[in-house]
């Protein structure tokens, strides 16, 4: 076969390839030509039109045909570039693509390799946001109720962005003016760029391994939203979320809000606004503990005080009582003495009475039964006299008696 | 080891108690001390020394370490 196609080769030596039939050129000659030429002639073009019939290869290529009323293009996206675009198009959505016309020899398709894709607006950006923000939603991780408090008085602080970047400056001049007693420690990662999300997650998993501080920062200082994105990464908000201690964000600028904004605890506008909010001012927290001090030895006061008023009246009401109870037996026993004495024979006798009381020791209550010469003592109030009967005389039966 | 603000609140409930004037004396004394604690606990903590910036870095053995850092 060699043999042949040089002799012709030979024979027609002076024609060009193709120009007449015995000069026909190969399939694979034309395609490869076709390819040559045309990728040749186009450096990368931007091309507008509407994505239609988008598939998602699963090997990771992205196919879909850019259109307009007129004429239709093959496209495709290489999986490795497809990690630079936010987020898979939308059927019929008007994009602008940035990419290289190709040919595929074996086919002789042509098919324009897309680079770079963008909506018509930046609708791809806010896509991907809410997509991102929507999963995040869905397990709960934006809800308010999640958000931690940030320790009044951290010790240490973890600082997560990088080390050369001008949101670390920012924050330790600010943390430094305000209280230089808090320690700050970086945890370097990149903030931009394809390895910046990989790099955050891995400067999360080494805060949460370390363990040592109360609080982190994250975030970087203001950049283009492509800068930013990384800060987006559903991977470092999920990091974020399960962080055991409180994070604040702080990703570029007041009005550059991130995923990863909405999923820590405290969002800060700047990176220096962070380091305000995580560092309390010295001198405040000093006249704080002051004050304190000044008041619990007034309340110490006011209760040694107050104790030593509550002490001196009970004792006073105690010794008012003892007196009270005293005077009341006091007077009871009057009482019972007046009666007593009423009940006295004592007092009887005062009036005249005497008793009278036989040898045996018994009172003599009557005449009858006596003898003259029994012994009988006679009671006066103020003492005793010994005497005897002389002779008894009843007063019902004298006679009887006297005899 | 209580936080400087675990400190701080405890301070506050501290002395609010006291102040309310209803208290045994031996409840007050009880307070009291434990108040000057708190507050000690807290002046220390607003007296450490000047700290630096540091940067987390890993040992060979994977050990994770804050070391000094020029900033």
């Amino acid at each position: 076969m060699i043999a042949r196609d040089e002799a012709f080769a030979l024979q027609y030596a002076e024609a060009t390839p193709g120009e007449n039939a015995a000069s026909a050129v190969s399939v694979a000659t034309l395609t490869r030509t076709i390819k040559d030429v045309l990728e040749g002639a186009f450096p990368p073009i931007w091309v507008r039109g509407e994505v239609t019939d988008f598939k998602q290869h699963r090997n990771g290529h992205w196919y879909f045909a850019l259109r307009d009323r007129e004429a239709s293009v093959r496209c495709v996206v290489w999986a490795r570039d497809t990690r630079r675009i936010p987020a898979a198009p939308d059927e019929g959505m008007s994009v602008v693509v940035l990419g290289d016309v190709t040919v595929y020899a074996a086919r002789g398709d042509l098919q324009f390799a897309v680079k770079s894709l963008d909506a018509v607006g930046d609708g791809l950006w806010r896509k991907a946001f809410e997509e991102t923000r929507g999963r995040l939603e869905r397990d709960g991780l934006l809800d308010p109720a999640r958000k931690r408090p940030l320790p009044f008085l951290p010790r240490r602080i973890a600082v997560i962005t990088s080390a050369d970047g001008a949101a670390l400056h920012d924050i330790i001049s600010v943390a430094r003016r305000r209280n230089p007693l808090v320690e700050l420690v970086l945890i370097p990662a990149a903030v931009q760029g394809e390895n910046a999300p990989a790099s955050l997650c891995a400067a999360l998993d080494r805060l949460e391994a370390w363990g040592g501080a109360d609080v982190a920062i994250i975030g970087r200082g203001g950049g283009s939203r492509e800068d930013l994105w990384s800060f987006n990464d559903e991977r470092v908000a999920r990091k974020v979320a399960a962080s055991s201690i409180p994070i604040i964000s702080a990703v570029g600028h007041e009005v550059d809000i991130s995923i990863c904004d909405l999923v820590a605890d405290w969002r800060a506008p700047t990176p220096s606004a962070a380091a305000e909010r995580a560092v309390p001012v010295l001198s405040d927290l000093q006249r704080a503990v002051a004050t304190l001090g000044r008041q619990l030895q007034e309340g110490a006061g006011l209760v040694v005080r107050d104790g030593r008023r509550h002490l001196e009246q009970s004792a006073r009401r105690s010794g008012l009582a003892a007196r009270r109870i005293v005077e009341h037996r006091r007077l009871g026993l009057e009482g019972i003495a007046g009666r007593l004495h009423a009940l006295s024979p004592l007092a009887t006798m005062g009036r005249g009475y005497v008793v009278a009381t036989t040898a045996d020791g018994h009172v003599a209550t009557a005449a009858r039964g006596m003898q003259p010469g029994d012994a009988v003592q006679i009671r006066f109030r103020d003492g005793r006299v010994d005497t005897r009967v002389e002779r008894v005389r009843l007063t019902d039966d004298t006679q009887e008696e006297g005899r | 080891m209580a936080t400087f603000e675990q400190s701080l609140a405890r301070l506050e409930a501290i002395v609010e108690e006291m102040e309310r004037e209803e208290l045994s004396l031996d409840r007050a004394l009880g307070l009291f001390e434990e108040g000057i604690e708190q507050l000690r606990a807290a002046s220390a903590e607003l007296s450490r020394a000047e700290a630096s910036v540091k940067v987390l870095t890993e040992r060979a053995n994977g050990v994770l370490e804050a070391a000094d850092f020029g900033a």
